[in-house]
């Protein structure tokens, strides 16, 4: 009892980092409900992803099934719900990724568990869990409880716990026989797709000006375009202005686009949802330019301005220019 | 192809100012506008194009009160052919679990080849709906879906799921399926002026919780596996050094302070 399970999530050869974070997480979750961190591998050939979990791990419970070789939410789901059937941990967390937006919310259904997604944080509350979670983008959280059960799910947004430097576990490595008896019948894998390469690497610029939906019109990006002429920049957007087809895909920062570290990184008419967050919140120096005051791109700003963009934006541009 | 669209209507909240309500458990909703989740409106389009290509009938449902018709017309106005809205009293409070299975409730005994939800909506963030609506129905799902293409006449789908950092997965998934759909998978139209004078006739059809043979402790608060305990706002961290002034002014010391970092 107590136990917390973590499952590691690996693609293509890697172990993702967000199974590191969860670990860091996990391992002090389970020392409040008094239980043991155990993380889940499921794959082919991954003794070497087993070894490093068990530094991190009491004990990894691995999977070892050639069907497993590249993630399937359809396997994925048959594996656990016989694993966490069985076992029983108190919580079980899996990454809020693109593999954890496809199993989580069925595996939880299919064992009548009370699951709680995209989680930043974790409180007791008299020994009740409590999750932490964004709504409404960001701009406000929330504290959501699990209906009395004994056993609880989550997933977890990544790179919202560090990866901590912990005292070495040294976990047993324990091989749990794989419960599959067929290939996936539903859902087949097919293979991985690359993004297209584009023209400009906008991870390689050293000053990015990144537009957002608050620039209304395609035909309004001229503005942007001229501050990141005379800033020599590079010109970036969040998802929306890729989504509507103002920009080309590769010019997309975030979760779903490219991280981006530059030395200056102007973000115009942006509201710094977590996931436009993930890809440039590493930058050295971040400017938002924005018209509500809580738009949450302000809490990782050095500089903000709460402005009209379309006032702010010709003003530095023209300062800029006859400054030079 | 016969499709269900699955649609939310949620309170845009990008720029406005919210306010908690006194309970601590929701937002004030009166001076906020609403319209379809984002992701729903691609969901929507998808449907269309489908249609558009294949034949067959498209399906909106939805659950939320009486205000959502507005919602749930554009998508006739767009060219969905049935209309259905979820309501009772009971629902209210519902999390994803009870949002699924009120929804499961009415399509149990419905035929269609693809259920399409959103990735998530942008009120709640959860993305469970889809998944968990898959899993009552007993059918296969695919999330963060951004590509389709329909094979074989309708049993199977190619899709592309988005993953990370602009990679894809391509899979193969046996229809009928739910699949959730992420944005920019393509470009939502608009609708016309007739076709939204004409969807203002046309009758929403309604359900309620004992139409749809759901019994109390399976909708609302009851039936909800997790509970929204208190709304705050988000901690002040290292908050942003705000300039302040006209945008000359601003413009000028941000620009001072640029040159003085070194960094321009
Ligand atoms: C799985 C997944 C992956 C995703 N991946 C990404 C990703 O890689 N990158 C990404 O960016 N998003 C991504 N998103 C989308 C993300 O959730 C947000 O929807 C998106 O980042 C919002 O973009 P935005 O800030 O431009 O728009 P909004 O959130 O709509 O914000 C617009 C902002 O503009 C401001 N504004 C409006 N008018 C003005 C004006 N005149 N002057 C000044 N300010 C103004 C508003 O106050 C508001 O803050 C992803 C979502 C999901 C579910
Ligand atoms: N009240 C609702 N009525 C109809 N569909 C909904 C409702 N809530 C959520 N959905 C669908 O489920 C998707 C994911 O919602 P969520 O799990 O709340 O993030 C949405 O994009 C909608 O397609």
């Amino acid at each position: 009892m107590g136990d917390v399970f973590v499952l590691a999530e690996h693609r293509r050869g890697e172990l993702r980092e967000v199974t590191l974070e969860m670990l860091g997480k996990g391992r002090e979750l389970a020392g409040q409900l008094g239980g043991q961190l155990k993380a889940v591998l499921l794959g082919h050939n991954v003794d070497a992803f087993a070894r490093k979990l068990a530094n991190q791990a009491h004990e990894v419970l691995v999977v070892e099934d050639k069907r497993l070789e590249n993630f399937n939410a359809e396997l994925y789901q048959k594996v656990l719900a016989s694993l966490l059937t069985e076992k029983k941990p108190t919580l079980t967390l899996i990454g809020h990724t693109a593999c954890g937006m496809d199993l989580a919310p069925s595996l939880a259904a299919e064992l009548n568990l009370p699951l709680a997604t995209d989680c930043i944080g974790f409180e007791f509350e008299n020994g009740r869990l409590l999750a932490i979670r964004e709504r409404y983008m960001g701009k406000l959280q929330s504290r959501v409880s699990f209906k009395g059960s004994e056993q609880y799910m989550a997933t977890v947004r990544q790179a919202a716990f560090p990866i901590r430097e912990l005292e070495p576990l040294s976990g047993q490595i324990v091989s749990v026989e794989s419960p599959l008896t067929e290939e996936a019948r539903r859902k087949k894998f097919i293979e991985y797709v690359e993004a297209a390469v584009g023209e400009v690497d906008i991870t390689q610029a050293e000053i990015i000006v990144a537009v957002g939906r608050g620039i209304k019109e395609k035909e309004n990006l001229a503005i942007v375009e001229k501050l990141a002429q005379v800033i020599g920049g590079v010109l970036a957007g969040s998802r929306p202005v890729i989504d509507a087809g103002w920009l080309p895909p590769d010019r997309q920062v975030g979760q779903s686009g490219k991280t981006v570290k530059p030395k200056l990184y102007i973000a115009v008419g942006i509201s710094g949802s977590s996931q436009h967050l993930a890809g440039m919140k590493n930058s050295d120096t971040i400017v938002a330019i924005n018209k509500d005051p809580h738009a949450p791109i302000f809490n990782v700003a050095t500089y903000g301005i709460v402005d009209d963009l379309f006032k702010v934006v010709p003003a530095l541009t023209e300062q800029l220019s006859s400054g030079s | 192809m016969d499709t269900v669209v699955c649609v939310k209507h949620v309170p845009e909240t990008a720029e406005a100012d919210l306010v908690i309500r006194a309970d601590g458990r929701g937002i004030e909703e009166k001076n906020l506008t609403f319209d379809i989740n984002e992701a729903d409106n691609y969901a929507l389009e998808e449907a269309l194009l489908w249609k558009e290509k294949y034949g067959g009938s498209i399906t909106v449902i939805t659950v939320g009160p009486e205000d959502v018709n507005m919602t749930v017309r554009m998508c006739v106005a767009k060219g969905a052919d049935r209309a259905i809205r979820l309501d009772d009293p009971k629902f209210a409070g519902s999390d994803s679990y009870a949002i699924a299975k009120i929804l499961h409730a009415a399509l149990k005994d419905m035929k269609f080849d693809v259920v399409l939800t959103g990735i998530q909506a942008s009120d709640d963030g959860h993305g469970q709906v889809g998944p968990i609506l898959a899993q009552m129905l007993g059918l296969p799902h695919a999330a963060c879906v951004i590509q389709t293409e329909v094979l074989e006449e309708g049993k199977r789908a190619r899709v592309h799921r988005e993953l990370e950092g602009g990679l894809h997965e391509v899979v193969e998934i046996a229809l009928p399926a739910v699949l959730t759909i992420q944005t920019g998978i393509n470009e939502p139209r608009y609708a016309s002026i007739l076709g939204i004078r004409k969807a203002t006739k046309k009758e929403i059809e309604l359900s309620g919780m004992e139409a749809l043979g759901l019994k109390e402790d399976e909708v609302g608060e009851a039936g909800s596996k997790t509970r929204l305990e208190e709304l705050f706002p988000p901690p002040v961290g290292e908050r942003a050094q705000i300039l302040t002034g006209t945008p000359q002014e601003t413009s000028a010391q941000l620009i001072g302070l640029l040159k003085d970092k070194g960094v321009i």
